[in-house]
């Protein structure tokens, strides 16, 4: 018998709460030999959650941290190299068909009705509009336990359990640029001619490179995070002019690289990721993660299971889910400036000051630091961008996969070698 | 035991060990160079498509082009200090003992990794870098230089850097071996430095020469990293075609520029051996 998530929520959470949480007495003995091998990007795979994993869930989680394209290398070549992983919903697009992961029981999940409505339904708030691209509800659910494909809506099988996302923009050195920047079409400006960098990894600069050419009213897509050979076409045209007029400094592909170039004054402009303006901030060198009219670029990340998990093993990635959405990985991620796809449990384990400060946008009262104890900014201060409602509320697209990836990646290379 | 039987055995075991990881994996290369693929499958398919799209891409060439282009440069500039600091060594430095500590001296740099070699060029050549600032409180240039970073110029200077090593090592020890009488010899009969140079010391030099050409010409067609990082990701040669390819899950793609990559290898150090017999020099 199957029973779907709508009937079990009429049974209420009570039942739910008796059959996952109470489940670790049983294995309590056994679970201390359990090792679970997990994977991902440096972003959310972190050595303090499996610190945090040993002394609260007993067993251990042994971390690997690698860059995006070795993410999917690794999630669709060798299922059994890992028990869990924790990747992008884009990179899901590429990794779900190939069999390798496990549909989730979403009845097992303690907290889901307490995930945010993006990684469901696709609306943060019931009014919303749902953004274009690779939105993670669209690759979120698939239809059965052995499904390979996605599901339009809410099933009772997940493909990843969200944990972590963010709204990215262009970082800027308001030092260096001496005006207000308001608009994505500046990255393009000849006033930074040879000052400017974008990323060269194709899905997401594909998507950088949309914002700009849609912001410059060059080119109206019909998806941004899904374009036609003409799109593609009239995207990297504009872009190869560009290059070829000088306009860029250096592209990057790691993060270290994107700090450096903000950080040695190489580069005035650049898309960049929230952390690395953080690095760039914490040597004392102004950085700003400028919020544009035209809205963000979003990514998400969750976790999936490798299908070969199973017995004991399957029963502890289960809790180690569950432990990972009660609230204090959610803290401990949001104090660094991402969010938790379950915001509210995460309340729990910031003092109002963070809470007030990241989440809701106000000044700060008091220094704010992240959990590493560096100081990331100090009283008076607000976040760029303001409350979570305001930065998720204005994404413009997603990270994506297109229909004719394989076509953007071959014009990816003519513009890297133009 | 037939001696031809015997000999047979003698070379079985490398053969073997060169059959598995040698040979096996270029013929499994060229295989996959023929199946197709999508975004997360591999299609076992006979088909020429990769090919195709390679020999009808502009850019197939372009980068080729870019690839010799490094390839012609570093090696000039290679072969040029690496000649001269060999001939140093090996001719004027008198003591045995001097010789030693000298060529240990050149090896100091590899004691580090290639990366780290690599990356320490980038504060040195950057706008506001150690090279721009001294030139700028010289007064030779009131501007800070662009072209020093993230362009082909950065690009060579990190192959010449990288990759002199492998110029005078081979040099300098075909230099060793020149009978000195020959030299004796050539002066007794009249000959000028110059002359002794270019008509004794660089032919019989030349298998050097060769070794340390081949070494120099495959390290650089091979390269990807040094190409990506000096460049800022900016230009591409074929080795960052193939990386891409690879990082974005299309085997078959890149293995079809992997074997044309080889065969262009393999032909110009085909050219190369043409130009001196290394085993009759050896």
């Amino acid at each position: 018998m199957t029973i779907s998530r709508r009937q079990l929520l009429k049974t209420g959470t009570a039942a739910a709460a008796a059959s996952t949480l109470g489940a670790p007495m049983i294995w309590a003995q056994n679970i201390k030999d359990v090792t679970l091998r997990q994977f991902g990007t440096g972003v959310s795979n972190l050595n303090e959650v499996a610190q945090k994993v040993k002394e609260d869930l007993g067993f251990t989680l042994e971390m690997t941290a690698l860059d995006s394209d070795s993410v999917t290398q690794r999630a669709a070549t060798q299922p059994d190299s890992f028990d869990i992983a924790d990747i992008e919903y884009w990179i899901c697009k590429k990794v779900w068909p190939t069999g390798n992961l496990q549909a989730m029981d979403v009845s097992k999940i303690a907290n889901y009705d307490k995930i945010v409505g993006i990684f469901k339904d696709g609306k943060l708030t019931p009014e919303s509009e749902i953004a274009q691209g690779t939105a993670p509800h669209t690759v979120g659910f698939t239809t059965g336990p052995d499904g390979t494909d996605f599901a339009d809506e809410q099933t009772n099988w997940m493909t990843l359990i969200p944990t972590i996302y963010n709204a990215d923009t262009l970082g800027i050195r308001p030092d260096l640029i001496g005006r207000p920047i308001e608009s994505w079409a500046e990255l393009l400006n000849p006033e930074f001619k040879g000052k400017a960098s974008i990323l060269d990894i194709s899905s997401i600069g594909i998507m950088d490179m949309a914002m700009v050419c849609e912001a410059m009213g060059e080119i109206q897509y019909g998806d941004k995070g899904n374009m036609t050979r003409e799109e593609i076409d009239k995207t990297m045209a504009i872009f190869t002019e560009a290059k070829q007029n000088g306009q860029f400094r250096a592209f990057w592909k790691s993060f270290d690289e994107s700090v450096n170039l903000m950080a040695s004054g190489e580069v005035v402009i650049q898309s960049m990721w929230s952390p690395a303006i953080t690095a760039v901030k914490s040597k004392g060198i102004p950085c700003v993660y400028q919020p544009l009219k035209e809205g963000y670029r979003s990514w998400g990340g969750g976790i999936g299971l490798s299908k070969s998990l199973s017995g004991l093993e399957l029963d502890a990635a289960y809790e180690y889910i569950n432990w990972y959405l009660s609230g204090w990985v959610g803290g401990f991620l949001m104090r660094q400036g991402y969010y938790s796809a379950v915001p509210e449990t995460s309340k729990d384990y910031m003092s109002e000051n963070e809470w007030g400060y990241w989440f809701e946008g106000e000044e700060a009262a008091e220094p704010i630091t992240n959990p590493f104890g560096d100081v990331m900014a100090q009283a008076g201060e607000t976040r760029d961008g303001g409350s979570f409602y305001d930065r998720m509320g204005a994404v413009a697209c997603w990270n994506a996969v297109m229909d004719e990836n394989q076509y953007m990646v071959r014009k990816w290379n003519e513009f890297i070698a133009s | 035991m037939p001696k031809s039987l015997k000999s047979l055995l003698m070379v079985s075991p490398l053969a073997a060990v060169m059959l598995v990881f040698l040979v096996l994996p270029i013929v499994m290369i060229a295989i996959v160079s023929f199946w197709r693929a999508t975004e997360f499958s591999i299609i076992p398919a006979f088909s020429f498509e990769n090919y195709e799209f390679l020999f009808g891409s502009p850019v197939t060439y372009k980068v080729f082009l870019n690839t010799f282009k490094y390839a012609l440069i570093t090696w000039a500039f290679t072969l040029a200090i690496g000649f001269t600091v060999a001939y140093f060594l090996a001719f004027h430095v008198r003591s045995q003992n001097m010789q030693i500590v000298l060529f240990l001296l050149c090896t100091i740099p590899f004691w580090t990794s290639n990366i780290i070699r690599m990356i320490s060029w980038i504060p040195f050549l950057g706008r506001n870098g150690i090279a721009n600032s001294a030139l700028l409180s010289m007064g030779v240039i009131d501007q800070p230089v662009e072209w020093l970073l993230f362009s082909d110029f950065a690009v060579i200077l990190a192959f010449v850097h990288l990759y002199t090593l492998f110029m005078v090592v081979p040099i300098f020890n075909t230099m060793m071996r020149i009978d000195r009488s020959l030299i004796e010899a050539a002066r007794d009969a009249g000959a000028s430095g110059p002359q002794i140079l270019w008509n004794v010391i660089v032919p019989l030099t030349k298998p050097g020469i060769m070794i340390g050409t081949i070494f120099v010409v495959t390290l650089v067609m091979g390269d990807f990293i040094t190409v990506r990082i000096m460049s800022g990701s900016q230009s591409a040669n074929v080795g960052r075609l193939i990386s891409n390819d690879i990082a974005l899950l299309q085997y078959p793609s890149a293995a079809a520029t992997a074997v044309i990559l080889l065969i262009t290898v393999l032909m110009v150090i085909g050219i190369l051996l043409r130009f001196v017999d290394i085993r009759k020099e050896l």
